[in-house]
């Protein structure tokens, strides 16, 4: 990875707390993403490695703390929401292609619209991400003509064509049949070697393993432990030990 | 009457409502009848039947009341057979009624799920026991929202009759105006009035549909 | 009872007939266009975040749904006249048809709206789309694609119910049927054919609409499937 030096995260999150209702979900949770590294969020359901995502990206409003993306503080409350989201791809479990709209329109309809890119140049793009994920032949199909995998290959596309500084993925394999999550880990594999800066909740421990740069792991609203992918195979924490099943816990 | 709204006017309008919430139960009865038979023959076992009972229902869902009244009243006058004003909007309200009503129930009726007619036809029943028992129990059920709310549709539908002259609420509205010449007060009164009657029926309509946890046909007519 | 029916008689009057059913048509079409825009606009006015957005549009559905067109006619017709405005029969009834169209539109299109999957809306605003861009792109197509049925059978419910705008003395087909049954004293005749019209114009609404459903929805054009 080429790191610049004196660079400043791309991401950081200091003592955030999040309540939904009387459930703290958050609760002083810190950490940093770097430019050009990748980060893997883990932890069990409901321990709010999917809520501190989607506080990055301002899906959700902090209730404390502060969340800095590329320098631009999200916890405030007039943060410029479009001006974020540009920097900022996301990826969702469930895809959220638009149904309605062919491959091709779901990813040039942000860069037209948003950016205000000629259709032309916007349909260049296209292709170029595409080929990116390995779909050129589909561009001119509707979501529901595509495999799940694809389908969530496409929506990784979607996001690359906003040119963003940073994704975000959201479980993105969790709704797939394990043997089309394959195709898709193989396209974050390669942004990751391409350089791309990222941040991953995910499931998947031997992806993570072998694609993170840093692992974070969550539990009950806080960030457990911390530290390089490593820490998978050797845990310093119970509650680790006990979640990637090793139990051979270094103490 | 004349000069200001007074206590005399407001007397004419509430037995104009009267007649309005009377001529809406006739047609609801009578269009409650004729639209039952309706919603049995679209789903009759004979052809000719279901063509039937479906062309009727295309002819009067493609003609305005308006129209269906001033046939029934006028037209019918013309060849010889004179109904009164009442006579006139109650059988063209019942015909009109039974065709939208019609349609509401076979889809109810039709809204059943498959295995209950399997099941009953399983278990030997005749077709009309299989109807009577299982079948129209369940589609009651799922009719009665849209049924409630096509009563406001009902309900504001008996306004045509003031057109050939009948006394409701309507026209007890332009009697009382052309002694007062205050249309717009007078009109804004009989729409709330309207209101009052119809906004109950939609609250409840609205509420059994979301006990019934779905959605239904959205039926309206002005 | 000797019943004689002279059909030619009134047919000699066609000209008459095809005027009024074409004013019928223009109406209808203007109001369904406006009606369509105002209840979007109330459709989406209900989600408001102010407050008193989403009651305004409430109270305008639930008034207009539960009144009847005649009395709002009637309403508009000499609520105009009151505050000054001289305005023709006809565009009365295109003002008084396109407020009862569009609330009936509101509540369809509010119907269309909530069917909108929450994950489509987030998918869109993490693409940076502006609040504007997401109704358009993403939520309108896809709701009215949902309630296109509901929604064109309102518009020829509409047409059908413009009937009721010769009370107010628009030269529309019913009220052409009632001065030709005038002079003509064959009232049984008249109706009948007038109501073979309006029955013809629904058909011609629906081929219609069928026609544009194909234009709006691409992609059913090509799979067949609703969303």
């Amino acid at each position: 990875m080429q790191q610049p030096a004196s660079s400043t995260p791309i991401v950081s999150l200091r003592d955030v707390q999040k309540s939904f209702g009387s459930l703290k979900v958050l609760d002083g949770v810190s950490f940093t993403v770097e430019r050009g590294e990748v980060l893997a969020v883990i932890g069990r359901s409901g321990s709010g490695k999917s809520t501190a995502l989607r506080c990055i990206d301002r899906f959700e409003k902090v209730d404390g703390g502060e969340i800095t993306v590329c320098g631009r503080r999200v916890d405030l409350p007039d943060v410029d929401l479009r001006a974020l989201r540009q920097d900022v791809g996301i990826v969702f479990q469930s895809y959220n292609l638009f149904p309605h709209l062919t491959i091709e329109q779901n990813i040039t309809l942000a860069p037209c619209s948003v950016k205000r890119m000629c259709l032309s140049e916007a349909k260049a793009l296209a292709h170029k991400v595409l080929a990116q994920v390995g779909l050129e032949e589909k561009i001119h199909a509707y979501p529901e003509q595509l495999s799940g995998g694809q389908q969530q290959r496409a929506a990784i596309a979607r996001s690359l064509a906003m040119q963003p500084k940073v994704m975000l993925f959201d479980e993105v394999t969790s709704a797939l049949d394990p043997e089309l999550t394959g195709e898709v880990l193989k396209v974050i594999e390669q942004l990751a070697a391409d350089g791309m800066t990222m941040m991953m909740v995910t499931h998947e421990m031997g992806f993570a393993k072998g694609i993170a740069d840093r692992i974070v792991f969550m539990h009950r609203g806080k960030v457990h432990e911390t530290g390089p992918a490593s820490i998978l195979t050797s845990p310093t924490t119970l509650e680790l030990a006990q979640f990637v099943g090793t139990g051979n816990l270094k103490s | 009457m004349g000069g200001h709204l007074n206590a005399n006017h407001l007397l004419f309008l509430g037995h104009g409502a009267l007649w309005t919430i009377g001529l809406s139960l006739i047609a609801l009865i009578g269009g409650g009848i004729v639209g039952f038979v309706i919603a049995l023959a679209r789903i009759s076992p004979l052809r000719s039947v279901r063509l039937l009972s479906a062309a009727y229902v295309q002819l009067v869902q493609g003609t305005p009341l308006l129209v269906i009244l001033f046939l029934g009243y006028f037209g019918l006058a013309a060849i010889g057979l004179k109904m009164s004003p009442l006579a006139a909007a109650s059988a063209s309200l019942t015909l009109y009624v039974a065709a939208y009503l019609g349609e509401i129930w076979r889809g109810s009726i039709q809204s059943v799920p498959k295995p209950q007619w399997e099941a009953a036809e399983g278990l030997a029943l005749s077709r009309t026991q299989r109807m009577m028992k299982v079948i129209l129990p369940q589609a009651i059920r799922i009719a009665t929202p849209p049924t409630v709310g096509f009563m406001v549709q009902i309900i504001k539908n008996t306004s045509l009759a003031s057109v050939v002259g009948f006394v409701e609420l309507m026209r007890s509205g332009q009697i009382v105006n052309n002694s007062l010449f205050e249309p717009f007060i007078v009109y804004a009164i009989i729409a709330a009035v309207y209101f009052a009657m119809c906004y109950p029926l939609s609250l409840f309509s609205q509420k059994l549909e979301r006990r019934m946890g779905r959605g239904s046909a959205n039926f309206s007519l002005a | 009872m000797n019943i004689e029916l002279d059909f030619p008689a009134v047919l000699e009057r066609w000209p008459n007939f095809l005027g009024g059913a074409i004013l019928t048509l223009e109406l209808a079409f203007l109001a369904t266009v406006s009606g369509a825009l105002i209840g979007t606009l109330a459709a989406v006015g209900r989600g408001n975040h102010s407050r008193l957005i989403a009651r305004i549009c409430k109270v305008y559905v639930e008034a207009i749904r539960n009144t009847p067109l005649l009395v709002q006619i009637f309403l508009v017709y000499f609520g105009l006249a009151s505050i000054g405005l001289k305005l023709s029969a006809f565009t009365v009834a295109v003002v008084a048809l396109t407020i009862n169209v569009g609330a009936y539109t509101a509540e369809i299109m509010r119907a269309g709206f909530e069917a909108i999957p929450r994950g489509q809306i987030e998918a869109a605003e993490g693409l940076a789309l502006s609040r504007f861009q997401i109704y358009w792109h993403i939520i309108l197509l896809p709701a009215v694609e949902r309630v296109y049925p509901a929604l064109t059978s309102q518009f020829v419910l509409l047409m059908l119910a413009s009937s009721v705008c010769s009370q107010i003395s628009a030269e529309e087909l019913t009220a052409v049927a009632n001065y030709i049954q005038s002079d003509t004293y064959r009232a049984f005749e008249t109706y009948i054919i007038v109501a073979v019209l309006y029955i013809l114009l629904s058909l011609v609404m629906r081929a219609g609409f069928w026609g544009l459903g194909l234009v709006l929805f691409p992609r059913r054009r090509r799979l067949g499937t609703a969303l």
